[in-house]
């Protein structure tokens, strides 16, 4: 059920997106949507185990046996690394693209004089 | 921007450093414990970050002027696939092979050492040079929207 | 023919290529030009010898549930093809007309980059990276929109990007869904498990998400709102690239495939395809016939053009889930196909024509013009040539291509949508007879007297798209050409789900 509360935070941001009147509301819309995701995405790594799950993370103590591998233990305790690399690299494309829309934010600012979608219209048809 | 107040300066001179070199130890450890590359890179990105806020933008573009900066970021890039095409050619055809690993440095891959994984350092510290350099060149270039700088900065 | 050209390649030559223009300074910017003419010259040849190839590579040497897999196969042969052959001609052609910008060597470095992305979307074998390569793509091509920085530029590339933010957001949340319910992010294994398990509540609900993210990327017609913005207001071979290759790359290359091959079809959402190509022809059609401004009248009219292509796909779906007879699904798959390629080769050269006439006159209203027949002469033979394409006039490549839509159309029994086809068809007839009686015919106005034409390699690029298109026909004419290029593309979707076993199976073959 926490997946739908995601779902939720993703159609607020949407919601934003499509309703508000200012640009930068808009790109703080976009970054609601993008945020829901993230979250939705670590969470598919979430995994219940007796004891705690652990951090996918080999850096030693119990978690490494003698032979310098990763123990079984360790195997059966960590949580889904995959999902926390697709954040990362979500995060890496949203830094990428949020920088992109700020710079366009400003420029129009520049050209127009205000943040006002409603006063922003030149393309029309 | 003209910087802050001598109480900010003294402390930023400080522990701009300390950034630095936490940067670095994220970049370097990246294959061992969190971190890598882009959190790496963020984090030398900041430390000149720090240097705009705290001194203004001049003192901060003194250190690491813009076209360097650019520079740095495009060689970066494009060694990070320059290494990629390396493990094409070392690695019996196959892109991002990671060659050192498995031929050069195969005594040296025990889990948990500094010098083990072979070429993912080196894939790390490329990322690190690339994002901090292109990171900074956002920060600089939305402060002084007023320059004549296009806004095609921050796509990678 | 054995020139085998190792997958990462196409990936890997533009973006090194975008990483080291920048470095040079305004004294060798020729050069740089050169290199990135040479860049797409060396993808072209590349993708020409792709075809007929199945290879599945691993990258880094990680094997398939692992790591990350490029898949070569008929479609993605005929996408490469493509999206070289537009961005060679559209290279050529910024060439010079680029020379009103500044900052140039930025703009060819975005272009490779757009590039890149869209090989990687098409070559990718997982959905993630599938979305990776869709936002390299798509932010290189939001700065090269909003690239003028005047108003109406920084107005459209506000739209297009807010609009594509949200649709690669609904991607990578479909990605999620898919994930969380299969437990792999491959195609091939994702495909395998839909096969053996069905497609259950959360598999549709992400279908769902794909179809509302690739439409948006589409332009498919509820979600065209960013198009007649966002491609008129790019410079010209930017607008070519966009109408021509990105929102197929993007759009109904991705829809397609991870339809046909990853998740499955079913009656139900062929319809859904179905009605989306349908009003998209419709609707962009008639929006378009009104339109003053030449390129966003082009720009409507790829909405219904891309109609034309979702449509086939949609039919050969139908066909295909209800069991029909394989033959008609492979003729409608083949228009839907056919199409794509030929729309990508007759709009990019209307919008090289539209930049010409642009750069010329300094306007692109088209009751500002007229008479330029004589004063442009390559201009008006490429520009007649490609609304002849596109309308459906017989030698050129379009008339084959709706032929083979409406064809398949009738010998699947739905008169009514063969129908609509055919009307579609005469309404772009009108609206490009309209563009060359007010273009290249009538009245010359006093201020364009003096207006002169710019050879060199603009009309080069040109020349070589007139060329294609009449050319074009060939492919479906000529047996061997047609086996080749387009029978390898309409199996590789029409196989379905059986895309798992071919990939699993070549992967064992390489014995890696």
């Amino acid at each position: 059920m926490l997946y739908s509360l995601c779902f939720l935070l993703f159609m607020i941001g949407l919601y934003c997106v499509l309703v508000k009147k200012n640009m930068i509301k808009i790109v703080v819309g976009i970054l609601l949507m993008e945020y829901a995701v993230n979250l939705f995405l670590v969470m598919l790594g979430w995994r219940k185990v007796a004891d705690g799950a652990v951090a996918p993370i080999a850096a030693g103590g119990d978690l490494l046996d003698k032979a310098g591998t990763v123990s079984q233990l360790f195997v059966s305790r960590a949580v889904d690394p995959l999902p926390q690399a697709l954040v990362l690299t979500s995060i890496v494309i949203g830094l990428g693209s949020l920088a992109l829309m700020v710079a366009i934010c400003i420029r129009t600012y520049e050209k127009y004089g205000t943040f006002d979608i409603t006063r922003i219209r030149r393309l029309k048809g | 921007m003209k910087g802050m107040t001598i109480i900010v300066k003294t402390v930023s001179s400080w522990i701009k450093v300390l950034v630095f070199l936490f940067g670095i130890y994220i970049i370097l450890f990246g294959h061992l414990t969190p971190g890598g590359g882009f959190s790496g890179g963020v984090i030398l990105a900041g430390s000149y970050v720090l240097l705009l806020l705290a001194f203004g933008r001049e003192y901060a573009e003194e250190n690491l002027p813009l076209p360097i900066a650019s520079k740095l970021d495009c060689i970066a890039a494009f060694l990070f696939i320059a290494l990629a095409l390396l493990g094409f050619i070392y690695g019996a055809g196959f892109f991002f092979y990671n060659f050192l690993q498995q031929e050069l440095m195969a005594d040296c891959n025990a889990a948990g050492k500094l010098v083990s994984a072979g070429a993912i350092p080196l894939y790390n510290i490329f990322i690190g040079l690339k994002v901090a350099a292109s990171l900074f060149l956002v920060v600089l270039v939305l402060s002084a929207f007023r320059s004549e700088s296009d806004p095609t900065e921050g796509q990678e | 023919m054995s020139l085998n050209i190792p997958l990462p390649l196409f990936i890997a030559l533009p973006l090194a290529v975008a990483f080291l223009l920048p470095l040079f300074g305004t004294k060798t910017r020729g050069f740089a030009s050169f290199i990135a003419v040479l860049t797409t010259a060396a993808l072209l040849v590349f993708s020409i010898f792709s075809f007929g190839r199945f290879e599945v590579y691993c990258v880094g040497r990680w094997t398939i549930p692992l790591g990350i897999n490029l898949v070569l196969d008929g479609i993605s042969a005929l996408m490469l093809l493509t999206i070289s052959i537009v961005s060679f001609a559209a290279i050529l052609f910024s060439n010079r007309y680029m020379e009103q910008y500044t900052a140039k060597s930025k703009y060819l470095s975005l272009f490779l980059l757009m590039v890149t992305g869209m090989n990687g979307v098409v070559l990718s074998g997982d959905i993630f990276n599938l979305f990776v390569f869709l936002e390299i793509a798509s932010i290189a091509s939001y700065a090269l929109v909003g690239f003028g920085c005047q108003h109406e530029e920084l107005e459209a590339a506000f739209k297009y990007m807010v609009l594509g933010s949200v649709a690669s957001m609904f991607v990578l949340f479909a990605v999620g869904v898919v994930y969380g319910n299969t437990g792999s992010l491959n195609m091939a294994v994702i495909s395998k498990h839909v096969a053996e398990n069905g497609l259950n509540t959360g598999l549709a609900f992400a279908l769902a998400l794909f179809i509302a993210g690739f439409g948006l990327k589409a332009a498919l017609v509820p979600f065209h709102a960013w198009l007649p913005d966002a491609h008129p207001s790019a410079p010209a071979p930017i607008s070519a690239m966009l109408s021509g290759v990105l929102i197929k790359a993007l759009g109904i290359y991705s829809l397609s495939r991870i339809i046909f091959n990853v998740l499955g079809v079913s009656v139900p959402i062929s319809w859904v395809l179905i009605t989306l190509g349908l009003l998209s022809m419709v609707i962009g059609a008639l929006l378009a016939i009104g339109q003053w401004d030449f390129k966003r009248l082009l720009a409507y009219s790829s909405i219904s053009q891309i109609g034309y292509v979702m449509f086939g796909i949609g039919l050969a779906a139908l066909i295909l889930s209800k069991k029909g007879n394989p033959v008609w699904a492979s003729l409608a798959m083949l228009g839907g196909l056919f199409h794509l390629m030929n729309h990508a080769v007759f709009k990019s050269l209307l919008f090289l024509t539209s930049g010409s006439i642009e750069m010329s006159t300094g306007t692109r209203q088209l009751k500002e013009l007229g008479g330029l027949a004589e004063k442009l002469p390559i201009t008006r033979s490429a520009c007649t040539i490609a609304s002849a394409s596109i309308a459906g006039i017989p030698p050129f490549n379009g008339f084959w291509s709706k032929l083979i839509l409406v064809i398949a159309a009738v010998q699947a029994g739905f008169y009514t949508l063969a129908a609509v086809t055919v009307f579609v068809s005469i309404v772009t007839l009108i609206m490009f007879l309209k563009v060359q009686r007010y273009v290249f015919l009538g009245e010359l106005p006093e201020n364009l007297k003096s207006v002169v034409e710019h050879r060199g390699l603009m009309a080069f690029a040109m020349i070589f798209l007139a060329v294609l298109c009449v050319l074009m026909g060939a492919l479906v004419i000529y047996e061997p050409f047609r086996v080749v290029v387009l029978d390898n593309a309409v199996n590789a979707l029409l196989d379905g789900l059986a895309y798992a076993g071919k990939v699993l199976n070549a992967q064992i073959l390489n014995g890696q």
